[in-house]
């Protein structure tokens, strides 16, 4: 399963900024970010997370999600491109368990995780 | 100042929120959701659902909708939200919860430790999310604050 996202623009996260109630201005005024070393600003982990989120519901019915849980292993620029991607790692005791990533174009894996599912994905 | 870890343990206030179907609506806007079922109230029902759901990782954001009155952890460790990076994140869930549902959020900071000679410092903290009495979900949630002082 993937989930191919559009380019991360500053109306992205200043959107999910508002959604998502996270304000932290490291992602969403230059000032702010410049102030703490950094080129600019960055994604959120939890867009990302959000994204790969929405990969699962769009294959697994929300109610049999059973856990959910992610490493952020690198920070996702601004205009970046990412794909999140799920894969079946095994089926044991009546649960699906996945392994999921989200890399960007370049091949950074910007995060890493599992999920566990009640029952099989749908044929 | 590098975090005591005599705070492992310390609970946050609890505090309640309603979960509203205008900041489902945004939030899916806001993540290119178009599943109707986020955010029309007759397609969730058609879909068996009592109301919008609940996406699975919009807990973290109810997590943040305490009481202008009570301190976050970044606030309540006196840490500068600028060297801030979010490390893990995980959720278990035990119940579908959905848009009209009244959330109860109780928070225990239940590890502080350092890596790298004090350069990078972890806080994890456990939340569970009560609803009338029940277990909804659960929270796991690991922050990394960077202290460029400690690296030099």
């Amino acid at each position: 399963m993937k989930l191919k996202l559009p380019k991360i623009t500053r109306t992205t996260l200043a959107l999910y900024a508002g959604a998502s109630g996270d304000h932290n201005p490291m992602h969403i005024d230059l000032d702010v970010a410049k102030s703490a070393g950094m080129d600019d600003v960055f994604a959120h982990g939890m867009l990302s997370m959000a994204y790969l989120g929405r990969l699962l519901t769009a294959n697994v019915p929300q109610e049999r999600i059973r856990s959910y849980s992610v490493r952020f292993t690198s920070i996702t620029p601004l205009y970046a491109e990412p794909t999140a991607t799920a894969q079946v790692t095994k089926v044991e005791d009546g649960l699906t368990h996945l392994d999921l990533t989200m890399e960007l174009a370049d091949g950074t894996v910007t995060l890493r995780g599992t999920a566990v599912i009640e029952g099989e994905l749908a044929a | 100042m590098p975090i005591d870890p005599q705070v492992i343990g310390t609970e946050l206030p609890e505090f309640t929120v309603d979960v509203e179907r205008g900041r489902l609506r945004f939030f899916a806007k806001a993540i290119g959701e178009s599943n109707p079922v986020c955010a029309d109230v007759d397609a969730a029902k058609a879909a068996g659902h009592r109301d919008l759901p609940v996406p699975p990782t919009f807990f973290f954001c109810l997590e943040m909708e305490r009481p202008a009155d009570h301190p976050s952890l970044v606030e309540l460790l006196s840490i500068d939200i600028r060297h801030v990076l979010h490390g893990e994140q995980g959720f278990t869930y035990h119940a579908p919860v959905h848009a009209g549902d009244r959330l109860t959020f109780r928070t225990k900071i239940t590890d502080v430790y350092s890596k790298k000679g004090g350069a990078l410092e972890f806080v994890v903290r456990s939340t569970e999310v009560i609803r009338g009495g029940e277990l909804v979900a659960e929270l796991h949630n690991s922050l990394v604050v960077r202290n460029p002082e400690a690296a030099k």
